[in-house]
């Protein structure tokens, strides 16, 4: 237990050192943060629940919508700012950029939250890949759609308020990088105390065998839509911050986009290691870093490395690294090992 | 209502025939679909890039001065060897693993055929013209584009052509008791391998045909193949696997249902209507099983 105190606090101190060590990375690490909460999440449904989605991406592009639109609604008419396109004919105060910041993160979080229970019962009585595809249509659809809608601003996007003319950029990337680490430590205490509850039994015993679950009388339809509202949750706040640090929202490329976003997620979660609670975390980060060197050394050939990436990672570490490592060190993983019959099963291989 | 259809009727027959003619095309893309998934039990995201490479086939017979009607003869042969191509690569590695693996694999094949495409043939939209001209119909009222009347025929010739082909030769007799039980068929001395070899090679040879004839009729862009691979879906679980003549009806229904909501809704809803139509008949079908408490398998 002590060992375990003394590892969070390490990783909270180099968490709350990062951008003034390493101030270039401001940015890339903000959006590190992002990407471990999207993975995080998605692992309570795909890994803990055996419900593998790809319609995460619809709360994440909900939320970002929905604090970008309550930032400039709160303050200007949301119409004329989207047609705009970006002008500076209005202008946010600083005092007015942070409420509406404030405000808009708690209804980024809240408002996708209850539509995954609205739809959660008509959406979660599938099972397997139906669920899979399904969900990606949920999410093409609400991109598609959402890029029809004016006053959003359609197909020509959503220009984010800009940061108020205190600090300056250096001001800018340390707020978004709090911000998002903020969200990040929010995420995994929120997870971890989830994980340590029998709510995570039950979801372990609706992936192993729905039918049986039922047959104990655990209410699973009850149990799904909490799973999926806790990930519309984090989603959804993690949508609205990463609408703030692009600054730009468009509705295909940005905010629901499945192929992008809603697939990293997906990759990130299996690369680290399914059902487990590191595993999307160190998923996260060797994918941004390995993301980052393909972006910046094969540029226009990133997509290509992606689609090789996933197909190799998909066929060749289904079970990611945690698995790998779970059946590398069983002992380290609280599992009891008789020595004899681990050699003869190694013997066997 | 001040929608345009219900003002100008002949425009209602004009959506129903242009949507017919279309959804025939459509169930052409849902045979293959439902001929793999029958078989190798594999849902192929990539199935839709599929299409629009073959088109790009039949397009550059078309720049290099080849009628590209031809096209529907030349795409499917190159189209089956690399469905061959990417079988022994890919889709045998993952064949008997769980669905949502090969969901995520061929999700990976798709981005990849994406962005391939877009590097060798550049991101605009283009379409190959065949120049078969116009019918009018109803004194001048309705146009119809011989090119469409074409694909629909084309369509129903490969159609039938393989349900004959499936039910008369070796390897169609072999495909389909691979469906039945492959463990069983291969006791018996099919080699299954080659067997969902040949399966996904015909299937990418049915895409081959359909996406010349798309480039054909309508136009084609390396993006686009998502939405032909979310409908090929839709029509395979509205059918049923092995329903042959219910993948040719709701696939022209499918094409009705976009040609009215196209008119009705506009344009730009129409991607987003497809995928919704998706979400809606699952969810149905869902409630409609739970009352015997069952699910879609």
């Amino acid at each position: 237990m002590n060992k375990n105190l003394i590892l969070y606090l390490g990783i909270l101190i180099f968490g709350l050192a990062a951008p003034f060590v390493f101030p270039a990375f401001k940015v890339q690490l903000s959006i590190l943060c992002i990407l471990i909460v999207l993975a995080t999440t998605w692992n309570i449904q795909g890994g803990e629940m055996g419900y593998n989605t790809f319609g995460n991406i619809l709360f994440y592009g909900l939320g970002m919508y929905l604090c970008a639109s309550v930032q400039v609604g709160m303050f200007f008419p949301l119409a004329e700012w989207t047609e705009s396109g970006g002008e500076k004919t209005f202008v946010h105060t600083p005092v007015q950029f942070f409420q509406g910041m404030a405000a808009g993160l708690v209804i980024a979080a809240v408002v996708p939250t209850i539509v995954a229970g609205l739809i959660g019962y008509s959406i979660l009585g599938l099972r397997g890949h139906y669920f899979a595809i399904c969900t990606l249509g949920l999410g093409v659809a609400a991109g598609e759609i959402s890029g029809g809608i004016e006053i959003i601003g359609a197909g020509q996007g959503f220009t984010t308020p800009p940061f108020p003319d205190v600090g300056g950029l250096e001001a800018r990337g340390e707020f978004f990088y709090f911000l998002s680490f903020f969200a990040l430590v929010f995420t995994f205490i929120t997870v971890r105390a989830i994980y340590s509850t029998r709510f995570k039994l039950i979801l372990n015993a609706i992936r192993d065998n729905e039918d049986k679950a039922e047959a104990m009388g655990i209410q699973t339809m009850k149990y799904k839509i909490i799973g999926w509202m806790v990930s519309a949750f984090f989603c959804g706040l993690a949508g609205g911050i990463m609408g703030g640090l692009v600054g730009y929202i468009d509705s295909t490329d940005v905010a629901f986009d499945g192929r992008e976003m809603g697939v990293f997620m997906v990759l990130m979660a299996i690369l680290g290691g399914k059902g487990t609670l590191w595993g999307p975390i160190i998923g996260a980060t060797i994918f941004h870093i390995f993301k980052e060197g393909f972006w910046t050394f094969f540029l226009g050939w990133q997509y290509v490395a992606l689609g090789v990436l996933i197909v190799i990672i998909v066929i060749y570490f289904p079970e990611g690294i945690m698995g790998w490592l779970r059946e590398k060190y069983p002992e380290k993983f609280g599992e009891v090992v008789d020595e004899k019959d681990r050699k003869a099963q190694v013997e066997l291989k | 209502m001040d929608f345009l259809v219900f003002q100008v009727p002949m425009l209602t027959v004009q959506a129903l025939l242009d949507g017919l003619l279309l959804g025939i095309l459509f169930a052409l893309i849902a045979y293959g679909m439902a001929l793999q998934w029958g078989v190798m039990n594999i849902i192929n995201i990539a199935q839709g890039d599929l299409v629009i490479l073959g088109g790009y086939i039949a397009y550059f017979m078309y720049l290099y001065g080849i009628h590209p009607g031809w096209g529907v003869i030349v795409s499917p042969i190159i189209m089956y060897f690399v469905g061959i191509g990417i079988y022994k690569l890919v889709i045998n590695k993952v064949v008997d693993r769980d669905l949502f693996i090969s969901i995520l694999a061929t999700f990976g094949i798709s981005i990849l055929f994406m962005q391939l495409m877009n590097f060798a043939f550049g991101a605009d939209v283009v379409l190959a013209n065949s120049g078969y001209g116009t019918t009018m119909l109803f004194n001048n009222s309705v146009t119809l584009p011989n090119s469409k009347i074409f694909s629909a025929v084309v369509s129903i010739v490969f159609a039938v052509g393989l349900v004959i082909y499936m039910k008369r030769s070796k390897l169609g007799r072999a495909i389909r008791a691979t469906a039945q039980n492959a463990r069983a068929a291969k006791i018996l001395g099919v080699d299954t391998e080659k067997v969902y070899a040949a399966t996904f090679g015909i299937n990418a040879a049915l895409c081959g045909v359909a996406g010349a004839l798309i480039s054909i009729t309508f136009t084609i862009h390396p993006y686009m193949g998502l939405p032909y691979t979310i409908r090929s879906f839709m029509i395979v679980i509205v059918a049923g696997l092995g329903n042959l003549p219910g993948v040719a009806l709701s696939g022209m229904g499918l094409g009705i249902f976009e040609e009215f909501a196209d008119y009705i809704l506009g344009t730009e809803f129409r991607i987003g209507s497809v995928f919704l139509l998706l979400v809606i008949i699952l969810v149905y079908r869902r409630f409609k099983l739970s009352r015997k408490r069952e699910y879609l398998k």
